[in-house]
């Protein structure tokens, strides 16, 4: 079939950085074609260089068989091309009809008419199966709502060639279903889909073909007939990925960490109701759900950043009273917050003066009010050899490190305190394969030593993976707890919509 | 109190309130396109003292009008400019903008209208009742009999408002003012739309300093605004970005204004400083209360750069 895009021999650099290097691709007409790579490898400046916010180096792009360059977004929209970004373009404080219409100039008087322009979208989003609300404003809209505004903003230009960036990050299992869904019937009715992503399963499920980017370099296209997710994993990472092997029963019967009666609030309203659970020696409790039903305010109650409003905490049989972060340290508590940019690192410290940051008052390192730098040095270097974190020297800034090392700095300086307990908040966030496999076989590692863990993650298979129990988090309320063993991703998935176990058979 | 006297307080506290609404108005849009103005009070002294220069030396009242939206217009592009191409931060750039605007207006004043005890007279704008409707009991004097510049400011406000929420420019504008990326990723031209935006902004400037200047005190003093260009960008808080709440918190505090200057009149005994105080005072309260709550927009004070200036 021919081809709607054609990709030839495209360089882009960075500097001395060469962010794609001679790609050369042809996306046929009416497909989903899946891109594949880790963090870094590319996609998104190939992306880019597609939607017109970058323009390439070297190379040319051929939209049905004509060479197009775009100076901006505007142009590879008018041409035919739409993008989905990851983060939505939406203005919240406006309404869906204004949102879509916004910017467009064909046809239209200096007047915005609203009545008409809800009718046009309504028309759009049943013919494509969207189910959108023109009038709704954006702020009220869920997640999987929004991403369908943003297809209709590309459909709505008359985008034939559609781009979604890492749209399933953001999505709840049902979210996702009804998403695919929306992407067969665009599919059915001859729009071309790019499905950026990093995530196999759902790769092999929706895609026809997929293109693999490793380092800024094409590794290959291939169909998805006939591949494994395992192989797709070889091509991204160019090395077999083992998933981390998990100990049975390392979990002795202390319970060292429990939790009765939790509530918290923000801003007076309710975030967490009542949740009760216990986390044993050696055992990681991991807690599933979608981002917002409580977990920032879980993991920031257990850390001490944020006061509960009743309810008891118990740390190895002790009941700990207005708990605080240094508090909570010295007891033996580490940390991984969900933002490491934010609240993780200071990015524009060094690499050994956060390595120590939870540290630096020890004896060990200073004496009298007086940092000693040599044995910060020291114990920086060591941390950077045995946790393998990529950095030109001890004394570079945090910020300067990709991701998946930065995350390295923080679990190096986390592990680095023998913690009792870890509160691990969406640890692996943002990171690709390879890097998210070396978190996990540390996490499992401490937990071999007796730790107990609490994970707290989006990503289902991440708790899947690593959890001897697995919780749901819904509106600030465990619904259910069960063995790993007992769960399976379509129970979850039902309790991550928040359907009770007790409701399930009614429906 | 008697008839007479609610008039005139009514007929004062309008008078007092049109250089707000119209300052006002242009932070408003200014701020609707994601940039903060503090440095009205600046651009309106400049406004004031450009009305009076043109005033006095082409000897017309409009003529000092249209020097000032040209100033005041220029210095908008100037911190447009500033702000939005050099991506300066605009609270700097909005206080110097201010220190800038009282040096400047001290150093012109002196050398072109002279250092004499008494300031320069010039033709103010005569105020011209509306046939019928100034005949309207209590208020027909209050709002009709007042200056050009007064109506003009009434206009403005159903004006911006059509503008804001009924044309695609308005759209545009609020979007930018939002969200800057999305609406370039959208064609949207985010930096056109805030150069237009500190263009209306700064002419708006000139017509407040002109209502000041020649609309009220037909002549320039020294730091003539007092404040004024402050408590116009409460009043935009205050008024939550809406033209017509807006307009209610400019009446609010030009109604301040005139009511401590009406208790000065009568003589209670307290220091007249405090009365002075007063509309300060108000506009404090309200922000305190009020700018907790209200809707700002999200972009507010950010400076956007385009993706493609960005990745270079």
């Amino acid at each position: 079939m021919e081809p709607i895009v054609e990709i030839r021999g495209l360089v882009k650099r960075f500097g001395s950085f060469v962010a794609n290097d001679r790609l050369n691709l042809a996306i046929r007409q009416g497909e989903i074609h899946a891109i594949l790579g880790e963090n870094g490898a590319g996609k998104s400046t190939l992306m880019n260089m597609l939607s017109g916010m970058l323009e390439p180096d070297e190379g040319e792009i051929l939209f049905k068989g004509k060479p197009v360059a775009f100076a901006s977004p505007r142009q590879a929209v008018s041409t035919g091309i739409g993008m989905v970004h990851q983060h939505f373009m939406l203005i919240p404080a406006l309404t869906v009809a204004e949102n879509v219409l916004l910017g467009m100039k064909r046809g239209r008087g200096p007047l915005f008419r609203f009545k008409k322009a809800c009718a046009e979208i309504r028309e759009l989003s049943d013919r494509f199966g969207l189910d959108i609300q023109p009038e709704a404003r954006v702020s009220e809209l869920s997640v999987g709502q929004q991403q369908r505004v943003e297809i209709v903003k590309t459909l709505v230009r008359g985008a034939e060639f559609i781009i979604l960036d890492e749209p399933t990050a953001v999505l709840t299992p049902a979210e996702v279903k009804d998403l695919f869904r929306v992407l067969r019937t665009l599919k059915a009715q001859g729009k071309t889909i790019i499905f950026i992503s990093h995530k196999l399963q759902e790769v092999q499920d929706i895609c026809d073909r997929v293109t693999v980017l490793r380092l800024g370099k094409l590794i290959g296209t291939q169909d998805l007939a006939g591949t494994t997710p395992a192989d797709l994993a070889r091509m991204m990472v160019g090395r077999d990925v083992v998933a981390p092997v998990r100990k049975a029963g390392v979990a002795s019967g202390n319970i060292r960490l429990s939790v009765k009666g939790l509530h918290a609030s923000v801003d007076g309203a309710r975030v967490l109701r009542e949740l009760a659970f216990h986390i044993r020696e050696g055992e990681i409790l991991g807690i599933a759900g979608v981002d917002g039903n409580g977990q920032r305010e879980l993991s920031e109650v257990l850390f001490g950043l944020r006061q509960k409003d009743s309810g008891v905490i118990e740390l190895g049989g002790e009941e700990l009273h207005r708990q605080h972060p240094r508090g909570m340290t010295e007891r033996g508590v580490a940390y991984i917050p969900e933002d490491r940019h934010k609240e993780g690192l200071m990015l524009q410290m060094s690499v050994e003066e956060n390595l120590i940051a939870k540290e630096y008052r020890k004896r060990k390192f200073s004496q009298g009010g007086w940092i000693s730098r040599r044995k910060v040095r020291e114990c920086a270097e060591e941390q950077i050899g045995s946790f393998g974190i990529r950095t030109s020297g001890a004394a570079v800034p945090v910020g300067r490190l990709s991701g998946g090392n930065q995350q390295k700095v923080i679990l190096a300086r986390e592990l680095m305190l023998n913690p009792k307990v870890i509160v691990a908040m969406q640890p692996t966030r943002g990171m690709d394969v390879g890097a998210a496999e070396y978190v996990h076989k540390r996490l499992l590692e401490a937990r071999e030593r007796g730790c107990s863990i609490l994970l707290i993650s989006t990503e289902l298979e991440e708790v899947m993976a690593l959890s001897d129990r697995v919780a749901v988090l819904y509106k600030g309320e465990l619904l259910d707890t069960m063995d790993r063993e007992a769960a399976d991703l379509d129970r979850i998935g039902r309790l991550m919509a928040g359907i009770r176990p007790d409701t399930s058979c009614a429906i | 109190m008697n008839e007479e006297v609610i008039v005139s307080f009514l007929a004062s506290a309008i008078r007092l309130s049109v250089p707000l609404l119209l300052a006002a108005l242009g932070i408003l849009f200014m701020s609707r396109s994601g940039i903060l103005n503090i440095g009205m009070e600046g651009m309106v002294l400049i406004g004031a003292l450009s009305g009076v220069v043109g005033a006095y030396y082409f000897d017309s009242a409009p003529a000092g009008v249209l020097l000032a939206i040209l100033v005041t217009g220029l210095v908008g592009l100037l911190f447009g400019f500033l702000v939005i191409t050099t991506g300066a931060d605009q609270v700097v750039i909005g206080t110097a903008l201010n220190l800038f605007g009282l040096g400047l207006t001290t150093v012109f004043g002196r050398s072109l209208l002279g250092m004499g005890q008494e300031a320069v007279q010039v033709k103010g704008i005569p105020s011209v009742p509306i046939p019928l409707l100034s005949d309207i009991p209590y208020i027909g004097d209050a709002l009709f009999n007042q200056n050009v510049l007064a109506y003009v400011s009434y206009l403005l406000v159903p004006a911006a408002a059509f503008i804001f929420y009924k044309t695609n420019w308005g759209l545009q504008v609020r979007s930018v003012g939002e969200n800057p990326l999305a609406a370039d990723t959208l064609g949207v031209r985010v930096h056109r739309i805030r150069y237009i935006c500190c263009l209306i902004g700064g002419m708006l400037a000139g017509v407040a300093g002109c209502s000041l200047s020649l609309g009220i005190l037909n002549q320039f003093t020294e730091n003539m605004v007092a404040g004024r260009g402050f408590i116009a960008l409460s009043a935009v808080i205050f008024g939550k970005w809406t033209p017509l709440g807006t307009m209610g918190a400019s009446l609010l505090f030009g109604g301040a204004d005139a009511l401590q200057l009406r208790f000065q009149s009568f003589g209670i005994k307290i220091p007249y400083q405090f009365m002075l105080m007063f509309p300060y005072l108000l506009t404090m309260v309200a922000l305190a209360w009020f700018s907790g709550k209200s809707k700002q927009p999200a972009a507010t004070a950010a400076s956007y750069k385009s993706l493609a200036d960005r990745s270079s």
